[in-house]
């Protein structure tokens, strides 16, 4: 009987770890089956590097290679902010914080990352983005660098709180040895813990950068939403993620434009495998 | 304690149950952001003469209204553009047959900050700033700066409207599209909120949304012609060039409560109510 009790017990565990791969395999079957359609009136060439999206035209044109550049630019803008910042933050936390300071820069952080993203566009738009308008004297504050800036908040928690991680995991002796050999305080954080850590540290910036890359309420709130090859971070972009979010309600279902929506949904899936792939292949890099 | 989970699903079952059955006497609108406050003006008349009737009222743009319609989700689509061949195709292969009623028109007002100098402009100029090809106020008599163009997403029947008007001058055959640097916003309110904190931005929205932070455009037809302000009486009269029809769409003949939804809408009182919320009855 308590055999047979476990033998249930094993097989529903094994079914719920199973349920997540089966999802995975479903989602993604089913975004190909939409998305593959497209390339029926397009060409993958032209639709991956074709310059212009004007969905609804007639012949509609789709080409995504703006909205490609300018997620990848957003993205670029938030990795260039948040993670210098998010490793520094996690440093400090992990070597050189008093405990109690420690506790509370925690709770602050985990605090951050509970912001629902509406909330942070919406602070984005009143605040950031007038602010960004005077200061470069730009002719709208609607550019790449409002979007991410709020992004960087964004990928902040995931930053620092994996890669803090990845500093406690370092072997106690790595840091006494430093010690022993009279190196500095800061020698040991710079050229032991930090090298030490290195991977598990990349992988915060990955997991960090996929969460910005498929961030779409803030984005589309202040970014400006154009369909333009952006030429600096101070030009309005349009994101992959905005594009489908704004668009969707407006596709009727087996339309051109619904397949389109649907092939970027594709290529957002491919770009964020990579980088959960690569996130994943640096943290066990680190185990070995 | 598990007694008394059980009553609490039980009593949840009896309200779905109720909430079900008040559905018939209840319809969904859906569409048009520019018809959300006339038609909510509307439901809100009409709940309050048939407190038994519900009717609920979303946006989200004409696209959106109409392409829910023929997939069965709401009852009536409120639409500020005419309905394409395409949906009409695609709705019939769903066994949909989209109705039409023509419940009132709109000026579509072109507005700037009230201190852009710029107040008046012919439709010619206007599709070359939105089709990227006047980029400067200063060959339009304004200051030296950049034109910063607004538009509205594509879902939006103001957005075709405008393409296809302004931009297009109705020929079907050009090819003309807004600048791919004009900004997308998702709302006419997020369109009066750029305008009223931008000296450089130019948008358009539905003469409903006219206040005094932005400044609307008096427009001609051309050079030669009167310049014309976006007001209720230039638009009942046919003076001002930029004025289209409102609609909403049924599934074929309007019924039930639908059908006296419409005729409330077409009533005396209903076409008061356009007037009241700025935009201009057909009768």
């Amino acid at each position: 009987m308590r055999k047979f009790k476990e033998f249930i017990i094993e097989k529903l565990i094994l079914l719920s770890g199973l349920a997540s791969i089966f999802f995975v395999i479903l989602i993604f079957l089913f975004l190909l089956k939409e998305g593959l359609s497209v390339f029926k009136s397009v060409s993958p060439l032209n639709f991956l590097f074709g310059k212009s999206w004007y969905p609804i035209s007639e012949p509609a044109q789709l080409g995504i290679m703006p909205l490609i550049l300018g997620s990848l630019l957003v993205t670029f803008g938030a990795a260039i902010i948040s993670v210098p910042i998010g490793v520094a933050c996690a440093i400090y936390i992990a070597e050189v914080a008093p405990l109690k300071i420690k506790e509370i820069l925690k709770a602050g952080i985990e605090l951050l990352a509970a912001i629902p993203s509406v909330v942070l566009g919406f602070i984005g738009m009143v605040t950031l983005v007038p602010w960004v308008k005077n200061i470069f004297h730009l002719p709208t504050g609607l550019t790449a660098l409002s979007g991410s800036i709020m992004l960087a908040f964004m990928a902040m928690p995931t930053i620092v709180s994996i890669a803090e991680d990845a500093l406690y995991s370092i072997p106690k002796t790595y840091k006494e040895g430093a010690f022993a050999l009279g190196a500095t305080h800061w020698q040991t954080i710079w050229r032991v813990m930090l090298p030490a850590a290195s991977s598990g540290i990349i992988a915060a910036v990955m997991l960090g950068l996929g969460r910005v890359i498929g961030e779409t309420m803030a984005v589309m709130m202040i970014t400006g939403n154009a369909a333009v090859i952006p030429r600096s971070l101070l030009f309005p972009v349009r994101t992959l993620t905005a594009t489908v979010a704004a668009e969707m309600g407006e596709a009727v279902v087996g339309s051109e434009h619904y397949f389109a929506l649907f092939a970027i949904g594709i290529v957002l899936f491919i770009i964020s495998f990579i980088i959960n792939v690569s996130a994943d292949l640096f943290l066990h890099r680190r185990k070995l | 304690m598990f007694r008394k989970i059980f009553l609490v699903i039980v009593a949840l079952g009896f309200y779905s149950f109720a909430f079900a059955a008040s559905k018939q006497n209840s319809i969904q609108i859906k569409g048009s952001d520019t018809m959300v406050n006339l038609v909510q003006a509307w439901a809100e008349r009409f709940m309050a003469e048939n407190p038994n009737e519900f009717i609920a009222v979303t946006g989200g743009g004409s696209g959106t209204g109409l392409s829910s319609l023929i997939s069965g989700t709401c009852d009536i689509a409120m639409s500020s553009r005419e309905i394409k061949q395409k949906e009409i195709d695609l709705a019939k292969q769903k066994g949909i047959n989209p109705s039409e009623t023509k419940v009132g028109l709109d000026g579509l007002a072109v507005i700037v900050h009230p201190a852009n100098p710029v107040s008046q402009l012919t439709l010619d100029e206007l599709a070359g700033i939105f089709t990227g090809k006047i980029a400067n106020w200063k060959e339009l008599g304004g200051k030296d700066e950049k034109i910063v163009i607004l538009s509205r997403e594509v879902n939006s029947g103001t957005h075709v409207y405008f393409k296809e008007h302004i931009l297009r001058k109705n020929d079907p055959n050009s090819k003309e599209e807004f600048s791919p640097s004009a900004l997308l916003l998702s709302s006419s309110q997020a369109i009066a909120d750029e305008v009223a904190n931008n000296p450089q931005a130019i948008g358009y929205y539905g003469m409903g949304y006219i206040s005094a932070k932005q400044k609307p455009i008096a427009v001609a037809k051309d050079k030669t012609s009167e310049y014309v302000a976006p007001t209720i009486d230039n638009v009942l009269s046919g003076k001002y060039p930029v004025s289209r029809p409102l609609f909403i769409y049924t599934n074929g003949e309007p019924q039930g409560l639908v059908k006296k939804f419409d005729e409330f809408i077409l009533s005396k009182e209903g076409q008061k109510i356009v007037l009241e919320t700025d935009f201009v009855p057909i009768k």
